[in-house]
């Protein structure tokens, strides 16, 4: 379907799909067999200006949208959801920054990112503050003109292959959500090191670890906006990541069409290829279906969200659960289709299964996405 | 350091025809690509110009819609792109092309180095770079497989041997032609993408480069392709099956026929 995309926006699929089809697909199952950090596709990233999209112009970046974003995602994460994984975490670790950080924090950080020479994490879950994030129990406190940080950080995305950790820490307890604040740590800062790399069911190529921070100082002008504003931040970066998360699981479904698709022309039983039987078909006609809708309502939010609007919590998770459901789905039809094979390591439809799963979880977990959507409803149908 | 890189349009390997009546490659509805030695030879002279500064100048001759490969190539980091096009060079064979390269390259005028791809991979002579050394009058060296060290006195390089590699060390001006082992071409950039959108790339004609009529396109050609036919095809094959034993009496018994 044709989306009438900008001549820069047919650049950037252009530019992600050749890192995808030259780079990605011929070592992603290498990476995730071996657990691999894909330090060097990374790097072809950051050289072909892909890291810069998001960010402003006048630091170096491309001063793109969420579409953009997004189409640069969904070729990424067509190839290898662990590798596009890798690269979105930088981009949500980077979002503090550009949305609250001061001039100088978004020169001194923002431009080795455009220029792929750094990358970035986001540091927000701990052990006991997942899909409640008010639980954070990490804190910073303002001693002389140096912050100390003390907490562990889990399951963050880029532990220990990042430079810039964007980070929510409680200033002030007692005041609950309006008492956490963000800082940037990096890499090297006293106190700080990252736990081992977890062993995962998918994504391996991404590494996930723990983030401890033991009598951590990082100097004052770290604080990235007001303190006190950092939740309010995080809500805002996760409102503007969700459809790059949205945008994985249609490369997902994607490529799980397509591999299908090709399976069934060629693989032949009762003397036939499968997909001349219905029962393929109608699976085939199904994973389709389900992409294109979730396409259409995935571009369209970013569309939306590129206008600036005042809210966009409802559709921000709408997208993120339309698509992400709808790679889980279509993963395990893919499987299905392929039978025996698909099972195989062989054949990359297994991975793309595994991998989906973390769709369905992570950034907000669809649970918690559809609470959002319910409680927008609540509102909206309040005032009527 | 100036750089000159030359590159060819050439058709996906992936769909190659012969045109049964002129005997040449068909180029007609046909996907056209960077020939893919050339892809390592801009990488080379994008990494150099990195390096130590300068300028990367590509070069192509060929028919307008070169010009395709030559914004490719600035995408890719270089500088501007020169294509050398007129009717009059059509039917070039690898003489009357380097000849016309050399007329353009001193068009262009100053440079330290030139770099080209080991071969093109349509016509897969080989002839070309070595070619417009010669007509340049300068030192060149094939196959280089690394750069081990560049400045802007000398380099020093590998070249690619039959059992190994020869350790070269030359000063500019030297033509290089270069082969795959040498680096992995770097996918476009989304700047240099929009850099090759608006570059303007300079088209110049025979009497632009001021080239001799008589040494330009079929006429300057001293090459006639006498006939192209494909290979004929191989005789019957048996493939031998079971174990090494098994298959040594099934060989022995084969060839004791002939004895």
């Amino acid at each position: 379907m044709d989306y009438f995309l900008t001549e820069e926006q047919e650049m950037i699929v252009d530019i992600a799909r050749q890192i995808t089809d030259e780079k990605i697909i011929p070592n992603r199952a290498e990476l995730d067999e071996k657990d691999e950090f894909p330090r060097e596709i990374l790097e072809a990233m950051g050289q072909a200006d892909l890291f810069g999209i998001p960010i402003p112009e006048e630091y170096g970046g491309f001063g793109g949208g969420c579409l953009d974003i997004v189409l640069a995602l969904e070729q990424l994460g067509r190839g290898c959801i662990g590798v596009a994984t890798a690269f979105a975490a930088s981009a949500l670790g980077i979002y503090p920054i550009i949305l609250s950080g001061s001039d100088e924090m978004k020169k001194k950080y923002l431009t080795p990112v455009a220029a792929g020479q750094k990358f970035a994490a986001f540091g927000l879950t701990e052990a006991n503050a997942g899909s409640d994030a008010s639980g954070i129990q990490t804190t910073a406190v303002l001693d002389g003109d140096e912050w100390v940080l003390n907490g562990t950080k889990q399951w963050i995305t880029n532990g220990g292959e990042a430079q810039i950790y964007t980070i929510v820490a409680m200033t002030d307890k007692s005041r609950g959500a309006r008492g956490a604040s963000m800082f940037v740590v990096e890499d090297g800062d006293p106190g700080f090191s990252c736990g081992p790399k977890e062993k995962k069911m998918g994504i391996r190529a991404s590494s996930t670890t723990e983030l401890i921070f033991k009598d951590c100082r990082i100097p004052q002008d770290r604080l990235i906006g007001r303190k006190g504003t950092g939740f309010i931040t995080v809500m805002k970066t996760l409102d503007s990541s969700r459809p790059g998360i949205a945008a994985l699981g249609l490369g997902i479904g994607q490529a799980c069409v397509d591999e299908a698709t090709m399976y069934a022309k060629q693989r032949v039983q009762f003397n036939k290829p499968i997909i001349s039987f219905q029962a393929v078909q109608h699976l085939l006609a199904d994973m389709a279906i389900q992409l294109e809708a979730s396409r259409a309502l995935v571009y369209a939010t970013a569309k939306h969200i590129d206008a600036h609007p005042k809210n966009m919590s409802k559709v921000s998770s709408m997208c993120k659960v339309m698509a992400t459901d709808m790679a889980m789905k279509v993963s395990v039809d893919a499987v299905q289709v392929m039978g025996g094979y698909g099972y195989m390591r062989e054949y990359p439809v297994e991975k793309m299964m595994r991998d989906a799963k973390i769709l369905q979880i992570y950034e907000g977990t669809n649970q918690v996405q559809r609470n959002v959507i319910g409680q927008e409803l609540n509102k909206e149908y309040s005032r009527k | 350091m100036k750089i000159i890189v030359c590159i060819k349009q050439v058709p996906d390997a992936k769909d190659v025809r012969l045109d049964p009546e002129t005997n040449t490659l068909a180029r007609e509805g046909v996907q056209s690509i960077m020939n893919p030695y050339d892809q390592h030879a801009l990488e080379e002279a994008v990494r150099l110009r990195e390096e130590l500064g300068g300028e990367v100048t590509v070069l192509s001759m060929g028919p307008p819609q070169a010009e395709d490969v030559l914004r490719q190539a600035i995408s890719c980091g270089a500088d501007r792109g020169v294509l050398i096009s007129d009717r009059a060079f059509a039917g070039a064979d690898t003489w009357a092309t380097s000849y016309t390269l050399a007329k353009a390259v001193n068009k262009i005028g100053d440079f330290d180095l030139i770099l080209c791809g080991k071969q093109a991979i349509d016509g897969d002579t080989a002839q070309v770079g070595p070619g417009l050394a010669i007509q340049l009058d300068i030192p060149f060296l094939t196959c280089i497989q690394k750069v081990r060290k560049a400045n802007e006195k000398e380099i020093v390089m590998e070249r690619m041997m039959d059992d190994g590699y020869d350790v070269v060390a030359v000063d500019y001006p030297v033509l290089l032609t270069v082969v795959k082992d040498l680096n992995e071409p770097r996918v476009p950039s989304l700047k240099g993408k929009m850099k090759s959108k608006k570059a303007i790339i300079e088209v110049l004609s025979a009497e632009d480069v001021g080239a001799d009529s008589s040494c330009i396109g079929l006429a300057g050609s001293p090459t006639e392709v006498v006939d192209v036919f494909p290979p004929p095809p191989r005789g019957e094959r048996a493939m031998l099956t079971g174990t090494i034993d098994e298959q040594v009496e099934q060989l022995v018994e084969k060839l004791a026929v002939y004895l």
